[in-house]
């Protein structure tokens, strides 16, 4: 009977000890305990943020050296390419020069042999001319004396070998 | 008034346990009168889970070890102190002081005027000696968290460190949601206070062994705060519930005082789990000790015998109940947690109980 019959003393002492305690305890152990508890969880969880952010940051310029990088190569095979094809440039048109050159002192040299070739001719025809006209007067000298005819005959042939 | 309510109280309570208890109450009673030569395990039981008004640490034949404790009486407007080993022997198993008799843990006055017992009894005893490790654990606890702020935690800090997280994040949070900070101190309060007399319980000699947390008027208590706290906090739509329950208003004399017994029912519940948890851990630990001496009665070396199956289970007993002890203290307050939730719960529409 006795074990569930609460005592009237250990209730009243119960109820004292207990909100002391729950008071003193409250005041100068569970609050500064879960404040530290709670401040530390927030200092951890701050550096954790910040190392979290500090790698995504090392990641980012990384990134971006990777990028630069990239683009001086980029640069670079361009800057090759186009030098490249300068210098191809180059060569082509001196290339060109070169032969549409050769081309017109060909042409030049050319025309200059007809135009000798040309007066050549002429001289070479003046000349046969000449000769054989002093060759036939002195041929004809032997045979023929001033015969009218056989000079009518000779000026024929020469007519007739007109030298083109 | 109070002695009414407690008066009141205690039948009721005789009424449930009527069934459980027969057993040893009548042995506490009605055969503590006889000789006692004879090994009694029911009144032996009985006699070392009830409060007491002297502390009974050990005998050797005729020779008893007992720690006296201060009686406080309060009658017809006056304090009265003495220690218990001060009082007279009366003959007939009473004992007297001035003008009180005491007698089966009771005082009496003479002139039959009623007699208030504010003593400092075995259990107060225990417990302010639980209280004062306790306080001198977390205060010590508090003092380091101060010292090195932001640090780890180091020794005894360490060991309660993960306990009090575990109360914070799974109890409270879970089961109160957004307020749990306002009940954070007596969650912990109640859970520490719990468990530091469990263990203490556990300790078979002086300070310990003592049936603090087994003793109803101690979970009278704690569960009352637990039922003050809930009742205070208790918002808009924990009463609505109670008093305004979405049923269909015909159904309102049926529900509502479901509804108010249930306000009542939680906390006797708290209460009695906790005092037959650690009542039955004693009852069968200091059960397994009485089989040595009733078979060892009946032959000594039956007695021996006995004694080592008896030792066994109680060992394994033991491991049981520190078990036990931190599983009450946390059951105590995981539901004293449930119940402020309930308390300050804000109103879902889409939720019925």
């Amino acid at each position: 009977m006795e074990l569930i019959q609460p005592g009237l003393g250990l209730v009243f002492w119960m109820t004292v000890t207990f909100s002391l305690v729950l008071f003193i305890l409250t005041k100068f152990a569970w609050k500064p305990i879960l404040k530290a508890l709670k401040e530390r969880e927030d200092t951890i969880e701050n550096a954790l943020n910040s190392a979290e952010k500090a790698k995504q940051e090392i990641q980012k310029s990384q990134a971006e050296n990777q990028r630069i990088l990239d683009e001086a190569r980029l640069e670079r095979d361009k800057v090759l390419k186009e030098a490249q094809a300068t210098a191809n440039n180059i060569i082509n048109e001196a290339k060109e020069k070169a032969n549409s050159e050769g081309a017109k002192l060909l042409d030049n040299a050319r025309t200059s042999i007809q135009t000798e070739k040309a007066a050549a001719l002429t001289e070479i025809k003046n000349l046969v001319g000449t000769l054989s006209v002093q060759i036939a007067e002195q041929m004809l000298k032997k045979e023929l004396n001033n015969d009218s005819s056989n000079l009518a005959l000779i000026q024929q042939y020469l007519n007739d070998a007109k030298l083109n | 008034m109070k002695a009414i309510f407690l008066n009141i109280f205690s039948k009721l309570l005789v009424a449930f346990f009527i069934g459980a208890f027969q057993f040893s109450t009548s042995y506490a009673t009605g055969e503590s009168h006889k000789e006692d030569s004879k090994f009694n395990a029911g009144e032996m039981i009985i006699h070392h889970i009830v409060d007491a008004h002297e502390w009974h640490i050990a005998e050797f034949g005729h020779t008893h070890i007992i720690v006296p404790l201060p009686v406080i009486l309060y009658n017809q407007g006056h304090f009265t102190f003495f220690l218990s080993n001060k009082m007279e022997n009366a003959g007939d198993g009473v004992k007297k002081y001035g003008h009180f008799h005491y007698s089966h843990g009771h005082f009496t006055a003479e002139d039959g005027s009623s007699v208030y017992d504010f003593s400092i009894t075995k259990n107060t005893a225990a417990m302010l000696i639980s209280v004062a490790i306790l306080l001198m654990i977390f205060l010590s606890i508090a003092v380091a968290y101060k010292k090195n702020v932001g640090k780890a935690p180091k020794g005894i800090q360490s060991l309660l460190e993960p306990i009090i997280l575990f109360i914070r994040d799974e109890i409270a949070k879970a089961s109160i949601g957004e307020k749990y900070e306002r009940y954070m101190p007596f969650l912990l309060t109640v859970f520490f206070f719990i468990w530091v007399n469990n263990l203490m319980g556990l300790i078979p000699i002086f300070p310990g062994g003592a049936n603090v947390t087994g003793s109803i008027s101690i979970t009278l208590v704690l569960a009352l705060f637990t039922f003050l706290i809930t009742t205070f906090s208790g918002n808009k739509t924990y009463w609505s519930h109670i008093f305004l329950p979405d049923v269909p208003k015909g159904l309102y004399p049926l529900l509502i005082p479901i509804e108010l017994i249930g306000v009542f029912l939680k906390p006797f519940v708290l209460m009695v789990r906790l005092f037959a948890n650690i009542t039955a851990g004693h009852i069968i630990i200091l059960g397994f000790f009485s089989l040595i001496f009733i078979f060892g009665e009946m032959n000594t070396g039956l007695g021996y015998g006995v004694s080592v199956f008896s030792v066994a289970f109680t060992l394994f007993m033991s491991f049981l109940e520190l078990l036990v002890a931190f599983l009450q203290a946390y059951v105590f307050t995981l539901l004293s947690a449930l119940y402020f939730g309930s308390a300050v719960e804000e109103h879902h529409h889409d939720k019925h109980h």
